[in-house]
C-alpha cells in the first residue's frame, strides 16, 4: 500500500522522540538526564535510547586513556617553590626523526666544552602541523613525551600561540598519572623492571 | 609462539594456477616477453609496441578481463618511464597478471588501453598528469588532479615542491640544531595575503575550462512539434552538499534529462603519493588514514600488508584477529554512513542519517579506546598492531562491550533499517531502475566493491584472493543482478549482516588469544626494507578494492614509488555512463550510490 512505508518510517522518528522523553522521566529525581555524570555515562554507552547528545561544554566526555591530541613533555614534579622540574627528555632526537609531518624541532644541549649534553636546550612543536599520530610518544625510549587530552586549544591568532616551546610543552609527571593512570603505572613497572635487569647484569659482571 | 588455535585445512590446490598458466601461454605466443629481471620484482615485461596485442590476448583469450590498476613509475636512474598494469581473472580468482612496459623518459609514449578497457581512462589521465606519460589513442587525455595550466609533472623524481627541503625525511634541520620556522615564512609570499608587485601566477592565462566543455554541446532539436527544451550545460559543484565533498560534475541537460557528464576532481589533491615517497615507511601509516577517512582501519591494513611483503614478516595470530574485527566494524561504519547519506540525497534530510550515525559513534568509541582516535586510527604496524584491545570501552569491559555490540545493538539496528528503509516506497521508487550499469560495463570500467557486486559480478578480494585469515571464516558475498542504485544499497545492507557474522566468529578467538603478542618483534621506528623490490597489497575496503603498489631500493628507508589504487577514484569512471538518460535529480542519488570520499578520490 502506498504511504505505508512512509508511516512506518515516521514511527521510528517518533520512537526516538519518545525514547528521549521516557529517559528523561527515568532520570527525574535522580539528578536529571542532562548535566549529570551518571546519566551521561549511560547515554553514551550501548544502552543509550533516544537522543545521545552531549551538552558540550557543560558536559564533557571522558577521554579514554589512549586518546591522543597534541603531545607534551614530561618533567619531574617541581620541588616546592620551583616552577619546573627536571626534564625527562634526553634530546635523543628519535621523536623528531619519526614525526611524519616533521613538526618537532629539538635543539640539543651543549656542555661548556661543546660536547652534547643529554638535555634539550630548546624543544618546539608546531601544533598546526602536528597530525596527532602519537608516534613521538610511541617510540620515545624514555617515556618523556606523551599525548595530551586537552583538546580545547582554540585561539584567535595562530601565529602567536601555535608553536609550543619547551615551557609550554612541559607538564609534571603527576599530570600524566592523573589523565592516564593505567598507562602511567604500566610504564613505571616496565622502567623498574628494566632497571632491575640492568643492575643484575652489572652485578653479574662485577663478580 | 603458541600453537595455532585454528586448524589450517590444506587448501585445495587447483591443478594449475591461472596466473602461471596465463603467463606461460602469453610467453609462448609472444617470444618478445620476458620476466621482470630486477631482484624481487614480479611481472612480465612487454615491449610498448606489443602492449595492445598482449593485453587483447590476455583479456579475450585468457579470461583476465579486469584491469584493476594502472601505475606510472619514474625510473630516473635508468632514464625510463614504466607503466604497470594489474589484471585479474574474475572467475578463477587468485593473483594478478602484472604487465610492465618501459619507454624512454624523454619521449614517454605508451599506447592507451582505454579503447579496450574504459576503466583505464582516469588512471591513464592520472599518469599523464602526474608523470607526464603520453597515451596515444586516449580519447580525452587531459590533466585530472592538477589544474589545467599547471607547469610540470609533480610525481617525477626531479620535480620539487614549493617547500622542498630534502628528498627524504627525517629532515636534517629538525635535530640536533632545531631552530623552529614556519614553512610559509620561507616563501616569497609570506603569509600569503599580499602578492609582490607584478606577481602573476604562471599559466593563469591558459587556466580555462574550454577543454572540459569541448564535445559537450549538442545542438538544439529542430522539430517544431517537440516541446522545446533547451540543451544547457550546467556545473554541479564543486561546492554542493550532495557532491559529498568538493567535487564537480559538468552536465549537459536536455530539459531535465542528463545527456552527457564529465566529472571534474582534484580540488582536494595534495599529492599524497609524493608525500609518501618522501616519508619513511612507518611515517606513511597515519597518512593512509587520511585517504578514505571513513575507513581508516582498512587503509592501514592494505598498506601494512604491502610493506609486510617487502619485509617478509607475518603478524602474530591475535593481531590478525583484531585486524579482522576492526576492519569489519569499519565496513559497518562505512555502510551505515553511506546509506545515511544516500537517504539524505533522496531528500530524507538528516533524520535517518543521524540515527545511523548513533551506531557508528558507538563503534568509533571502540576505535578511540583502542587506537586513540575515532577516525584517524593509525592503528596497524608492520607485523602487528600498535596496541592490544583496551581493558574497557566507555566504562564497560571490552569483551562484554564487543559481545553486546555485535550480538544485540547492531543486529537490532540493521533489522530496523531493513524494516523502515528497504520497504519504503519512496526509496524503491527513487532507486529501482536508476543508474543502471550492466555486468559487462562494470567489468570494463574497472568498477569495484558494491558497484561490481551490485551488477552481478561475484568478486570480493576477501574470497577470491584471500588475505589475513579470511579463508578460515565463514561468510557469503552478496551479489545482485540489477545493477541499479537499489541493488547497491541492498548489497551494503547485506554486507553489514555478513560483517557481523564475521565479527561473531572472531570474538571467541579474541578470548582464546588474550594476552598473546600483537606485534612480531620489537617496536621499531627506523624500518629498512632489506632486499628492496616491488610489492602490491590489496584489500577489500568498504568502498571496493584498495591496492598499494610500493617499490623500494635494497636497504631503502622510504618507498621509491608509492601508488594507490583508490576505489573512490576509479569508481567514478562509469559515473557518466550510469547517469545518461536519467534525470538530473537522480544524478545526485547515483553519485551517492557510488559512495565516494574525496580524500581518497583526489589524494
Ligand atoms: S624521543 Fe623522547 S627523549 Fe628522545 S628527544 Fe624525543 S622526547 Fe626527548
Ligand atoms: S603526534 Fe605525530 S605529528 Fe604530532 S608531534 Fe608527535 S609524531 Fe609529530
Amino acid at each position: 500500500m502506498y504511504g505505508f512505508g512512509f508511516v512506518k518510517g515516521l514511527t521510528t522518528t517518533i520512537k526516538h522522540f519518545i525514547g528521549t522523553y521516557t529517559d528523561e522521566f527515568n532520570w527525574a529525581g535522580k539528578g536529571g538526564r542532562y548535566y549529570n555524570d551518571e546519566a551521561l555515562k549511560v547515554r553514551q554507552s550501548l544502552k543509550t535510547e533516544g537522543a545521545i547528545t552531549v551538552m558540550y561544554p557543560e558536559e564533557k566526555l571522558e577521554m579514554p586513556e589512549r586518546f591522543r591530541f597534541v603531545p607534551f613533555l614530561i618533567m619531574d614534579d617541581p620541588a616546592p617553590g620551583q616552577k619546573a622540574g627536571k626534564d625527562w627528555c634526553t634530546s635523543c632526537g628519535i621523536c623528531a626523526k619519526v614525526c611524519p609531518p616533521q613538526c618537532i624541532w629539538i635543539e640539543r644541549g651543549k656542555k661548556p666544552n661543546g660536547r652534547p649534553k643529554p638535555e634539550p636546550e630548546g624543544f618546539y612543536i608546531d601544533i598546526d602541523i602536528c597530525m596527532n599520530c602519537g608516534y613521538c610518544s610511541e617510540y620515545c625510549p624514555f617515556d618523556a613525551i606523551k599525548m595530551d587530552h586537552d583538546y580545547e586549544m582554540a585561539s584567535y591568532d595562530r601565529s602567536a600561540s601555535h608553536i609550543h616551546d619547551k615551557e609550554r610543552l612541559s607538564k609534571p609527571i603527576s599530570y600524566w598519572r592523573a589523565i592516564a593512570p593505567g598507562r602511567a603505572a604500566d610504564e613505571e613497572r616496565r622502567r623498574v623492571e628494566a632497571a632491575e635487569a640492568k643492575n643484575k647484569k652489572k652485578a653479574a659482571r662485577g663478580r | 609462539m603458541a600453537d595455532p588455535i585454528i586448524e589450517i585445512d590444506e587448501p585445495e590446490v587447483p591443478s594449475v594456477d591461472p596466473v602461471e598458466q596465463a603467463t606461460a601461454t602469453l610467453k609462448e605466443k609472444f617470444p618478445e616477453l620476458s620476466d621482470d629481471s630486477r631482484p624481487n620484482y614480479t611481472g612480465i615485461m612487454v615491449p610498448p609496441e606489443k602492449l595492445l596485442e598482449v593485453a587483447k590476448t590476455l583479456k579475450d583469450e585468457l579470461g583476465f578481463e579486469y584491469l584493476s590498476s594502472v601505475t606510472g613509475v619514474d625510473l630516473i636512474d635508468d632514464g625510463k618511464m614504466e607503466v604497470v598494469y594489474h589484471t585479474y581473472n574474475l572467475d578463477a580468482g587468485g593473483g594478478a597478471v602484472v604487465l610492465k612496459t618501459q619507454v624512454d623518459r624523454d619521449q614517454p609514449d605508451v599506447p592507451s588501453l582505454t579503447p579496450m578497457w574504459p576503466g583505464a581512462d582516469f588512471q591513464e589521465r592520472e599518469a599523464f598528469d602526474l608523470l607526464g606519460i603520453n597515451f596515444p589513442g586516449h580519447p580525452d587525455l587531459r590533466r585530472i588532479l592538477m589544474w589545467d595550466g599547471f607547469e610540470g609533472h609533480p610525481l617525477r623524481k626531479d620535480w620539487r615542491e614549493a617547500f622542498y627541503e630534502q628528498d627524504n625525511k627525517p629532515f636534517k634541520s629538525r635535530w640536533p640544531e632545531g631552530h623552529v620556522f614556519r614553512a610559509e615564512e620561507r616563501t616569497a609570499f609570506g603569509k600569503n595575503v599580499k602578492y609582490p608587485a607584478g606577481w602573476l601566477p604562471e599559466g593563469l592565462d591558459n587556466d580555462t575550462d574550454e577543454e572540459i566543455y569541448s564535445g559537450m554541446t549538442v545542438s538544439r532539436p529542430k522539430s517544431k512539434t517537440d516541446i522545446r527544451t533547451d540543451i544547457v550545460t550546467v556545473n554541479i559543484g564543486p561546492q554542493h552538499p550532495s557532491t559529498h565533498g568538493v567535487f564537480r560534475m559538468v552536465v549537459t541537460l536536455d530539459g531535465e534529462t542528463v545527456i552527457d557528464l564529465k566529472p571534474v576532481m582534484g580540488y582536494l589533491h595534495r599529492n599524497h603519493e609524493k608525500i609518501g615517497e618522501r616519508n619513511t615507511f612507518l611515517q606513511n601509516i597515519p597518512y593512509t588514514d587520511r585517504l578514505d577517512y571513513i575507513s581508516s582501519m582498512g587503509n592501514n591494513q592494505g598498506y601494512v600488508m604491502a610493506i609486510e611483503k617487502l619485509l617478509g614478516v607475518t603478524p602474530p595470530e591475535r593481531a590478525e584477529w583484531i585486524r579482522i574485527l576492526m576492519v569489519e566494524l569499519t565496513r559497518i561504519c562505512n555502510h551505515l554512513w553511506s546509506i545515511g547519506f544516500l537517504i539524505n540525497d533522496l531528500g530524507a534530510f538528516q533524520t535517518p542519517m543521524l540515527y545511523l550515525t548513533i551506531e557508528r559513534e558507538l563503534i568509533l568509541d571502540l576505535f578511540e579506546a583502542t587506537a586513540g582516535s575515532r577516525m584517524m586510527c593509525n592503528y596497524m604496524r608492520f607485523g602487528g598492531l600498535a596496541y592490544d584491545l583496551p581493558p574497557a570501552v566507555r566504562g564497560q569491559e571490552t569483551m562484554a562491550f564487543l559481545t553486546e555490540l555485535v550480538y544485540e545493538r547492531l543486529p537490532k539496528i540493521l533489522d530496523e533499517l531493513d524494516i523502515y528503509l528497504t520497504g519504503n516506497e519512496i526509496i524503491r521508487e527513487r532507486c529501482v531502475g536508476i543508474g543502471i550499469m550492466t555486468r559487462e560495463e562494470a567489468i570494463a570500467y574497472s568498477a569495484c566493491g558494491p558497484m561490481l557486486r551490485g551488477s552481478g559480478v561475484n568478486y570480493d578480494v576477501r574470497k577470491q584472493d584471500p588475505y589475513s585469515y579470511y579463508e578460515h571464516l565463514d561468510f557469503d558475498i552478496p551479489v545482485r543482478q540489477g545493477g541499479d542504485v537499489f541493488d547497491r544499497y541492498m548489497i551494503r545492507v547485506e554486507e553489514m549482516h555478513q560483517s557481523l557474522k564475521i565479527c561473531r566468529q572472531v570474538l571467541p578467538y579474541l578470548k582464546q588469544t588474550a594476552g598473546a603478542p600483537i606485534l612480531e618483534g620489537d617496536p621499531q621506528y627506523n624500518i629498512r626494507v632489506p632486499q628492496g623490490g616491488d610489492a602490491y597489497g590489496r584489500v577489500e575496503n568498504p568502498k571496493g578494492e584498495l591496492g598499494y603498489y610500493v617499490t623500494a631500493k635494497p636497504k631503502g628507508t622510504n618507498p621509491e614509488r608509492y601508488h594507490i589504487r583508490a576505489p573512490s577514484f576509479i569508481n567514478l569512471t562509469p559515473l557518466g555512463l550510469m547517469s545518461k538518460t536519467d534525470k538530473v535529480a537522480d544524478l545526485v542519488v547515483i553519485l551517492g550510490s557510488i559512495d565516494i570520499v574525496l580524500g581518497e578520490t583526489d589524494r
